[in-house]
């Protein structure tokens, strides 16, 4: 049998690089966003949850405008002879762009949780910032950091709109395997089609189950983590 | 050298506008609930920022508005103890202690810690979780925490208010032996009168942001200067006077004169007596001594309030003048005594505050 395992090695590629984009991305904006008391707020806030609520069509769209032959960035990175449209990197950035509102959302939902005297106790032993973030808040945040990466990954690893869009369907470059089984089914290949749905069911049952795993490990390490 | 701040903060509905020079030692800051305290503290440690005013520590200017400094809370290093403790749950008691020592190096680290978990009487809890300790320890390792960085200032917000009793005496003797070893500047928040007491040298009172006295416990206690401080520091029986001579007092709403060791100057004011001074006497021949009928008694486990007429019968629950708080023993004495049952208030403890 001649089945093309590819899609499988561009969906994980570009699942496990978008997620981890979307990890730091989403996790300094979202602290960023928990301190921040400006006016802006409620329009960041906004913006940064967009993705979720339009269609990821409309996010392909966007981001085409952008990186598109004729967009700035687009064109501008066709000064150094580079284009990313219709190439696996362009599927990251639409997995990037549709993951983010989650990642940014959950992780927010955590830091707010947080006691703010544990924070302000560092912030008086004299530590930098940088350090509440990373041994105090973090930590603290764990297990809705984890949720949130989760939910992230799943929803990369789903990704079909907008990485249609913009990284369209190339066999062995930018076909994703939700993009093989849409365009499997639409060919009648309803075999393939299938082991795709097996496969894809498989990895993000197997990711997201590790996590959990993982997880619960963690807090029983730390004992009486994320209480006050 | 000391303390130094005079800031405001406008909020909605409140306003601090605190101004205290203190000196080395334990400052109490008594205010009721919502007087501001935790706010000022949060101001002093750069935790909340004023809107104008300055904060000096020693010479180093942690805030000043016309200058334009605002230092940041960790270039302050204001010790600081949280109501809560706020220690680090997913930190061992060790590492929670050695959060803020990242300039020394590992083995001056380690020898650090271990002086303080001694010093605390930790010593083998190390790897514990705070969840895994009391709450008498978690608060040893939250004061220990704050100690290890060698701040000059330590700011306590109500410690104790989440230990049972018991623990809190014991608890409170084994701090005043950490802020004596301390040599800074300390303050203390709280609401009651009993913690400023018995740990304070001098006590600033606070009401609705403002800081109304500053001066030694027995001087605030004695002679308040003001009504607020009166209410604060736990007198039970003030009401409004009238001067009569330099030293002589009418306070219409108890139907009596009374003689004061205090110089009065003012016509209108208050006058104050607190429940504890009220002395028994054997007749009513002498000054400041009346004849009182007793309306109610609510007992409390070593002490009893009994509420008082002032030179006639009570007519109905709740009508009194007075609280008088007295040991079970002297309860069981008054108790037995034909009414009317004579009291005597020692000039010394009578106090009047000008309006």
């Amino acid at each position: 049998m001649n089945f093309d395992l590819s899609p499988a090695w561009i969906s994980i590629k570009v699942t496990f690089i978008a997620t981890i984009i979307v990890f730091f991305l989403g996790l300094s904006i979202a602290w960023w966003m928990t301190n921040y008391r400006g006016r802006w707020q409620g329009l960041l806030d906004g913006i940064f949850t967009l993705p979720l609520v339009l269609p990821p069509t409309v996010a392909g769209f966007g981001i085409l405008l952008l990186i598109g032959k004729h967009g700035p960035v687009g064109k501008f990175l066709n000064l150094f002879g580079v284009n990313i449209i219709f190439s696996w990197y362009a599927a990251v950035i639409a997995s990037v762009v549709v993951a983010f509102p989650l990642m940014y959302k959950t992780s927010r939902g955590a830091f707010e949780q947080i006691d703010a005297n544990i924070l302000n106790a560092a912030r008086t032993l004299g530590v930098s910032e940088w350090k509440v973030f990373w041994r105090v808040s973090v930590p603290l945040a764990w297990p809705g950091i984890a949720a949130a990466t989760a939910l992230s990954f799943a929803r990369s690893m789903g990704e079909f709109g907008a990485t249609l869009m913009v990284a369209g369907s190339i066999p062995g470059q930018t076909q994703t395997i939700p993009i093989a089984i849409y365009f499997a089914t639409l060919g009648g290949d309803m075999r393939v089609a299938l082991i795709w749905v097996l496969i894809i069911l498989a990895i993000s049952l197997t990711v997201i189950v590790l996590m959990n795993y993982w997880n619960s490990a963690q807090s029983k390490l730390k004992l009486g983590a994320g209480r006050k | 050298m000391g303390l130094y701040i005079d800031i405001k903060k406008k909020l909605p509905g409140f306003s601090l506008q605190a101004k205290l020079a203190c000196e080395q030692g334990i400052i109490g800051i008594l205010g009721a609930s919502g007087s501001g305290k935790s706010m000022l503290l949060n101001c002093i440690a750069g935790l909340i920022n004023p809107d104008e005013g300055k904060i000096i520590l020693n010479e180093k200017t942690f805030y000043d508005s016309t200058q334009k400094i605002n230092l940041a809370p960790r270039d302050r290093k204001a010790g600081f103890l949280f109501q809560n403790y706020a220690l680090f749950p997913h930190l061992t008691i060790a590492e929670n202690i050695a959060f803020g020592l990242d300039a020394l190096s590992k083995s001056d680290k380690n020898k650090k810690v271990v002086e303080l978990m001694e010093r605390f009487h930790m010593a083998g809890m190390e790897k514990r979780y705070p969840a895994q300790i009391s709450g008498g320890q978690q608060q040893r390792v939250a004061l220990a925490r704050a100690l290890a960085v060698e701040p000059e200032l330590l700011l306590l917000d109500e410690p104790f208010s989440a230990l049972d009793n018991h623990l809190k005496v014991h608890m409170m003797k084994e701090m005043l032996v950490s802020l004596h070893e301390f040599q800074g500047n300390t303050l203390f928040v709280t609401h009651n009168i009993e913690e400023a007491y018995r740990l304070c040298d001098r006590i600033a009172v606070l009401n609705a942001g403002r800081v109304e006295t500053l001066g030694l416990k027995k001087e605030i206690f004695q002679s308040p200067a003001s009504l607020e401080t009166a209410k604060i520091t736990g007198c039970k029986n003030i009401a409004p006077a009238v001067r009569k001579s330099e030293h002589m007092v009418e306070v219409p709403d108890w139907g009596i004169q009374v003689k004061t060791n205090m110089k009065i100057e003012q016509e209108q004011g208050f006058t104050g007596i607190r429940a504890n001074h009220i002395k028994l006497a054997d007749d009513i021949s002498r000054e400041n001594c009346f004849p009182v009928w007793i309306t109610e008694e609510s007992e409390a486990p070593f002490r009893t309030t009994l509420y008082l007429k002032i030179g006639s019968q009570p007519g109905k629950l709740g009508d009194f003048h007075i609280q008088w708080e007295v040991s079970k023993d002297q309860r069981d004495i008054i108790k037995n005594l034909p009414p009317p049952v004579n009291i005597y208030i020692d000039p010394g403890d009578v106090f009047f505050v000008p309006n």
